[in-house]
């Protein structure tokens, strides 16, 4: 793929080497009108902070809250967001489409 | 995602080699496979076929639901020449996500007033290549015509694999070319391995329309399997 947007790849490993604890998460399927492909992925650190994007700004609050329980849990999760889900309707995917983002811990 | 992982990951995307993760998203099994690896995987078939897409999706196997990321190199193309053909096939590619360099050791081509915004180097090939870590994902084009340019040029292009390599001239010309690269010492396989004349067959006049036959061409070569561009290749020999 000509993507440009996977340093983020190696945020992760930089913050894990720096003793955080790391998620990532990926955006595994869309329908309708997602505003990033399958395959966008963002990094969430154990401090809130994150980089890169999965809905371009829609979802990703309720993403890094996820993130940080999968960091704490360490299970993976699968989380939907679309219009016809009322977590969607809480956090705004404004676009009309609907996407699942795998959120996984690194390490 | 396991820290091996990542870390392979990041070194196989560093030095430019695709590599596909593949996930099992109700568990999180996780395996990365080198682009080098998919003709022995069991997945082949699916994997080669995300890979030439350069898109990441779903497959199911064996009642297992899994994802397929796909970490493929950005694109590059390389173009040799500064001409007119060159202004309008510099800033298509960009539009398609290419990283676009244009070579012309002349430098009332190689000006940055024809080329806004696009990385020139007015140098010779020997000189000018060697630093664009030319490889397998890098489009090549020679445009300029001038054997003592385009000839060296496509040299560094045989030696670097690269994925399309194209150049002006009719059929005569090219011809005279392929004499010259052989006694170069280019193999006949590589010199059959050159798209001339350049682009597809769309009938193009101008030098914005050779542009479009030219990123058509390097996009079916991106993008089809390699059976239909065998058959292109005989067509264009």
């Amino acid at each position: 793929m000509l993507n440009r947007d996977e340093d983020i790849l190696q945020a992760a490993e930089t913050w894990q080497k720096e003793g955080h604890g790391v998620a990532l998460a990926t955006v595994v399927e869309t329908w309708g009108s997602a505003p990033r492909p399958a395959g966008s992925s963002l990094v969430i650190n154990d401090d809130g902070t994150f980089l890169g994007s999965v809905s371009g700004g829609c979802v990703e609050g309720a993403v890094v809250t996820e993130a940080l329980d999968v960091i704490a849990s360490g299970q993976p999760k699968m989380l939907e967001f679309g219009v016809a889900d009322e977590t969607a309707w809480n956090v705004g995917l404004s676009c009309g489409g609907t996407i699942r983002v795998f959120v996984e811990k690194v390490g | 995602m396991k820290l091996e992982t990542l870390k392979e990951l990041n070194a196989e995307r560093a030095a430019r080699r695709p590599v596909i993760v593949v996930t099992d998203t109700s568990n999180g099994e996780q395996r990365l496979v080198k682009a080098k690896d998919i003709a022995a995987d069991p997945l082949r078939a699916e994997l080669s076929k995300q890979l030439r897409m350069g898109k990441s999706g779903n497959v199911e196997v064996g009642g297992k639901k899994l994802f397929l990321n796909v970490y493929a190199p950005t694109a590059k193309l390389v173009i040799i020449g500064a001409v007119h053909i060159s202004q309008a096939l510099a800033p298509l590619a960009r539009s398609l996500d290419y990283d676009v360099t244009v070579v012309d050791p002349r430098t009332a081509f190689a000006s940055p007033e024809r080329f806004p915004d696009v990385p020139l180097v007015a140098e010779w090939p020997d000189v000018a290549l060697p630093p664009l870590n030319i490889d397998h994902y890098t489009a090549f084009v020679a445009v300029t015509h001038d054997p003592k340019i385009d000839d060296p040029a496509l040299m560094h292009a045989f030696d670097r694999d690269c994925f399309y390599i194209g150049a002006l001239g009719s059929r005569k010309t090219h011809a005279k070319r392929g004499e010259r690269l052989r006694a170069l010492g280019a193999k006949d396989s590589d010199i059959a391995r050159i798209h001339a004349p350049i682009g597809l067959d769309i009938g193009a006049v101008s030098p914005s329309e050779i542009a479009v036959a030219i990123m058509a061409e390097i996009t079916a070569q991106l993008r089809l399997p390699p059976k239909e561009n065998s058959k292109e290749k005989e067509e264009a020999a």
